[in-house]
């Protein structure tokens, strides 16, 4: 088995040791190893994540932002070093810039809900086809408050974005496109650098849900120039409950405040409120903490790690899994895009997506099946639910063989 | 392997690969009910034909997994003929199949008991409950029946 593999820029890359700082990759299921391909949906912590919330729980465990005693600095230095360190591993210009949010989901309802009051009928959203539902769902709302269109751009038969068609329903219309960076449901690596720089040429604002980027691709906001751009750390290797807006400070500076309450003002009467500034101003309330304390130290990992020796591994293991993958009878890939990354969609024979999932699951491998929150993505290629194998920098090739060994179960349970 | 084959018996691959009374009912005393799985998008119409408190014919239509296509098959074939208030009986039973721990032999289920695998995959019950509640929509909400979601 190849697992390691070979860079000029630095040491082979090697997943096995990559595995094993994740314990729960050591866990068995029903008495077998774990094979885990589920981490579109959401990824292991490792060690150094988990000890970092811990250690943070026991020795520095404060509110934000509040007091004076030395705890709540300790909590306000993790906290705002976190921030930091999210600010280097988007490549953003200012710390200003990184507002702390629940995750993608909450970064792009902010964006939506931060524009109502300036947009109105005869403005227009962009997006495409290949859109997760909280990519979608948001926008749908903005256009119902303000009598806003939605516009959707095609995807085609590969899983691609069709170009053409997104260049003509960009208009001086548009007021911001909203693509993801790679889909989670097809893999398909979206050139969202061409894709930004067609917006803005349009005078539109962009924004990037990077949920799925995060784990697979180095991100430098400012060579994308996007206006916004969205992470989970839940995707990232790191705590739930936590991720990051950014937006270009110009950008945040016009949006209004998002939700109101403490942290977020820098006075209150009764009569007149006056708001914090960036990025405070959009975080109201006590954050997740340890969560944030604990996505800096996921990032350091990744960029401890360097994508330059992570993403060659990837895209060398995504390529052999989709080879050993094709040759089980019967699957079908749904997403052969040009540029993919991390994720296998497939369907197997006629047989549903939920009994290969149930099947496989009894073999110890965990793989999604269903719609993928994109039922878009399903309706264009025809069918209810697709299974889908998702990996990331500690699966090995063995790993999608165990899969391959499961379907071949699954063909055997329904007589294939 | 050995609970696979409890789970996906041969009935219940044969009644997904060969769903019995499918398709659509018309009719003055029809009436219908969509059911839906969000979980996994499986949607499920489920049509009755109820006279004078007997169900005189019953079919359903739906993508579903073999679990829940093989599921509301045997349902349709078991109910036929039957009055509402043995429907209702039936569908305890079935409920209790589904959900309860000391495997209870429910001797009126008769064929329907090869479904019991199911119990011991609880996010899969749902699939094996969804035409079942979707009938009983049709049967409580009469002509105006709502689609029921089983979650
Ligand atoms: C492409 C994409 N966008 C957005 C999201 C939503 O992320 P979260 O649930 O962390 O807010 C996901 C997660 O499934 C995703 O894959």
């Amino acid at each position: 088995m190849d697992t390691s593999m070979t860079r000029s820029a630095g040491p082979a890359f090697d997943a096995l040791e990559v595995r094993s700082d994740f314990p729960l990759l050591s866990e068995t299921i029903h008495g077998k190893p774990l094979v885990y391909l589920d981490n579109a949906a959401s990824t292991q912590k490792p060690r150094a994540v988990i000890d970092a919330v811990s250690n943070f729980y026991c020795h520095s465990y404060s509110n934000v932002h509040r007091g004076v005693h030395a705890l709540s600095v300790r909590a306000t230095e993790a906290y705002e070093g976190a921030r930091d360190t999210m600010r280097d591993f988007l490549g953003a210009a200012d710390r200003k810039e990184i507002v702390f949010v629940r995750g993608t989901t909450e970064g792009i309802n902010l964006v939506a809900q931060g524009m109502t009051g300036s947009m109105g009928p005869g403005d227009e959203v962009l997006i495409s086809g290949l859109e997760h539902h909280s990519n979608i769902v948001p926008w749908q709302m903005l256009c119902e408050r303000t009598g806003a269109k939605l516009q959707v751009a095609r995807i085609d038969d590969s899983g691609e974005v069709d170009l053409d068609e997104y260049r003509r329903l960009l208009s001086p219309r548009t007021r911001i496109v909203a693509m993801s960076h790679i889909s989670n449901a097809l893999g398909t690596v979206n050139p969202v650098k061409e894709m930004i720089a067609l917006a803005r040429a349009a005078g539109s604002l962009t924004l990037v849900d990077g949920a799925q980027a995060a784990a697979h691709m180095p991100i430098d906001v400012q060579d994308l120039d996007a206006d916004f751009y969205t992470i989970s750390s839940h995707k990232m290797f790191g705590p739930s409950g936590i991720g990051v807006l950014y937006g270009k400070q110009a950008r945040l500076e016009a949006l209004p405040p998002y939700q109101g309450g403490g942290d977020m003002i820098l006075s209150v009467t009764f009569e007149k409120t006056t708001y914090n500034e960036l990025p405070y101003r959009f975080e109201a309330g006590t954050p997740c903490i340890e969560a944030a304390v604990g996505m800096g130290v996921a990032a350091r990992y990744l960029m401890d790690l360097g994508f330059d020796r992570i993403e060659p591994y990837e895209s060398r293991l995504l390529q052999d899994a989709t080879d050993v993958l094709r040759q089980v009878p019967d699957v079908q890939l749904i997403g052969t895009a040009r540029n993919k990354a991390s994720v296998i969609s497939f369907t197997l024979g006629d047989i549903h997506s939920h009994d290969v999932g149930t099947i496989v699951d009894s073999e110890a491998v965990a793989i999604r099946v269903g719609h993928h929150c994109a039922q878009p993505v399903m309706d264009r290629f025809g069918v209810s639910s697709t299974c889908r194998a998702s990996l990331a920098m500690y699966n090995t090739l063995d790993d999608v063989k165990r899969l391959a060994e499961a379907l071949h179960k699954v063909r055997e349970v329904f007589r294939l | 392997m050995s609970d696979l084959r409890e789970l996906y018996q041969e009935v219940i691959l044969d009644h997904s690969r060969q769903p019995r009374n499918r398709g659509e009912l018309d009719g003055e005393s029809c009436r219908k009910a969509n059911g839906h799985n969000p979980l996994c998008g499986d949607k499920v119409t489920v049509y009755v034909d109820v006279q004078d408190g007997v169900v005189r014919n019953l079919t359903f239509d739906g993508v579903g997994c073999a679990i829940s296509t093989a599921s509301a098959s045997l349902m349709t074939e078991a109910l036929r003929g039957k009055t509402i208030v043995e429907v209702q009986r039936m569908f305890d039973e079935f409920h209790a199949l589904m959900t309860s721990d000391d495997a209870t032999e429910a001797e009126a289920l008769g064929k329907l008991q090869v479904l019991a695998g199911v119990r011991d995959y609880p996010v899969r019950v749902k699939c094996a409950t969804l035409a079942w509640h979707t009938l009983k929509a049709a049967i409580d909400a009469g002509k105006d029946a709502e689609p029921v979601t089983t979650e």
